[in-house]
């Protein structure tokens, strides 16, 4: 079933996780239909901010009825989101986006691979990969050691820090420490800045391995409506038929093979 | 109590529609609002073959509104009636296709393609400020606006409404030469034409460097527009620019609207547009006003 509509949700928690990375958890019936890979659109409490911040959901508790999103200053938008505190509430439009097709992994060789502030919607997606796939490696890539939320992955496959100045794991970028260790993945799910999502792209041509791809964008609407955020595609995209597809209809999860990026 | 409405010669139930590229072809929406509720839908901009659009980024916020330069993607006349005016057919709503074009055939192309469906009016956009050639070419000189709408006139099978930009001089020189050609109505405004950078890359925010400016933070120059044009023509007037609320919407209307758009509003509410019909109908109970039409142009 899906999950379509703007509401008032509250806020369970909020906390600072890391230096302008903030850790909210939302009340909402949406938990119970969440996939990962999909967002939420967060409305911040102001008049003058009034597009919705698509943000990614990094954990869904159907049971507490929890969404938990973690996101990073961006702007005033989400600083305003910052503010917010336990029992406020915040209009929220959910559920958006398709979501990591998280049953093509089934017996399969799987690398979750995730970098900076698209690590949040992996670690939902690790999570439902557990009893999935047949072995499963986890590549976080950070900027230096402040390695928020990797001991959150931990028993849901081999965690592998990677840092560019070195200081924890590996030294590198996310497909360094892939060579390092000899992986040859057969899926990819991945979500990161666009070089990292570029070189993974061509790495899966290379090794002839499919790589589901989240990408993001500026966007209004977040239903398909205004056509503000599209990717262009390899082949004529449902919508417009102009090789430019919306990527929070058709996306934010790609293969990568079907986007040109 | 009567919400009902008419432009030329078209019943609409209530004087609300939805603004052209803010609401797709219904099928976004329909989870959210019950499309026959509508007092009309605008569709988003269709030309002659499909049109790809400019590149991203093509939104960003702005203080109470937001500038997009989506260049008017759209997939041609062809996939938007078999697809789209089909989807569109299984709902009770009057149907207002939003027209573009690069040259004047390629407007009288779609409206003659248009001219057996059971649509109910057009709207021809001659305002669009964000692709390059065509479109607000012809709504910025009264004489090119002048042309365009006779020759679409001579051809069109429906009601045609011309929607005007603000990015003018003076906007009632426009409404008199969309007028004076014929037109059975115009819709203003279009968006008011932005700029925004980004100071710590150096660059515009958007790809297409400029953009059209919606939402509320244009709403009184709207208003005072369609007060102005009102008062220059004699031909209906579809008002829109920033409508968020029926306080809005009423507002646009005593100003001399027949009918409203609500436009950006829907990405923030996506409920406005029903939202904004039943606060309509609770004013006129609050008021002991009998019908909707006696407050158009109230505001003298």
């Amino acid at each position: 079933m899906e999950y379509r509509k703007k509401e008032t949700t509250y806020v369970v928690s909020q906390e600072e996780l890391s230096k302008g990375i903030y850790d909210l958890r939302l009340q909402t019936p949406a938990a119970a239909y969440a996939k990962p890979g999909q967002f939420v659109g967060l409305y911040p409490p102001s008049d003058a901010h009034l597009l919705m911040r698509p943000i990614s959901i990094c954990e869904s508790d159907s049971v507490k009825s929890e969404l938990r999103m973690v996101y990073r200053i961006a702007g005033e938008g989400t600083r305003l989101l910052s503010t917010l505190k336990k029992g406020d509430a915040v209009s929220m439009l959910s559920l958006l986006g398709n979501g990591f097709p998280v049953s093509a992994a089934a017996g399969k060789k799987v690398a979750v691979m995730g970098g900076g502030i698209g690590i949040p919607p992996m670690l939902y997606t690790a999570k439902q990969l557990k009893n999935v796939a047949a072995e499963t490696e986890i590549y976080l890539g950070y900027r230096d050691g402040d390695t928020f939320l990797s001991d959150e992955f931990e028993g849901y496959g081999t965690v592998n820090r990677v840092t560019e100045d070195g200081s924890v794991g590996y030294a590198g970028n996310v497909l360094d420490a892939v060579s390092e260790r000899g992986f040859i993945p057969e899926i990819i799910f991945a979500c990161g800045p666009m070089p990292m999502l570029r070189a993974i792209k061509n790495y899966a041509e290379k090794i002839n391995a499919t790589a589901y791809i989240s990408l993001e964008e500026r966007m209004a609407c977040g239903v398909g409506a205004c056509l503000g955020c599209v990717a262009k595609t390899v082949k004529k995209d449902a919508h417009s038929h102009v090789n430019n597809t919306r990527i929070c209809t058709e996306g934010p999860v790609f293969d990568a093979k079907e986007v040109e990026i | 109590m009567d919400t009902t409405v008419s432009i030329a010669g078209v019943e609409f139930k209530n004087p609300v529609m939805t603004a052209s590229g803010t609401f797709g072809s219904g099928m976004e929406y329909c989870d959210f609002v019950d499309i026959e509720k509508l007092g009309a839908i605008v569709t988003k901009g269709v030309a002659n073959v499909p049109w790809p659009g400019n590149p991203t980024p093509r939104v960003t916020e702005t203080p109470s509104g937001m500038l997009n330069a989506i260049g008017l993607q759209n997939p041609g006349i062809d996939v938007f009636i078999e697809r789209d005016l089909a989807f569109l057919k299984q709902y009770d709503v009057p149907v207002i296709v939003n027209v573009c074009g690069k040259s004047v055939e390629d407007y009288l192309d779609v409206v003659e393609r248009l001219s057996d469906t059971n649509v109910a009016m057009l709207e021809i956009n001659v305002s669009c400020p964000n692709v390059k050639e065509g479109a607000i070419a012809f709504g910025q000189k009264k004489e090119a606006l002048f042309d365009i709408t006779k020759r679409i006139k001579a051809v069109a099978k429906q009601p045609v409404i011309m929607k005007l930009s603000p990015n003018v001089t003076d906007i009632t020189e426009m409404a008199k030469a969309a007028e004076a050609a014929g037109a059975d109505a115009i819709s203003l405004i279009n968006t008011i034409t932005g700029m925004k950078i980004d100071i710590n890359r150096r660059k515009f925010v958007l790809a297409n460097k400029t953009g059209g400016l919606s939402g509320p933070a244009i709403r009184p120059v709207a208003v005072r527009m369609v007060y102005q044009c009102a008062n220059a023509v004699s031909i209906p007037i579809i008002g829109m620019g920033g409508i968020a609320s029926a306080e809005d919407a009423l507002e646009f209307i005593m100003a001399g609207a027949t009918a409203v758009s609500v436009g950006a509003y829907n990405f923030i509410n996506p409920y406005a547009v029903t939202e904004i019909i039943d606060g309509l109908e609770q004013y006129l109970k609050r008021n002991g006003t009998e019908t909707v039409r006696e407050l158009i142009g109230c505001v003298k």
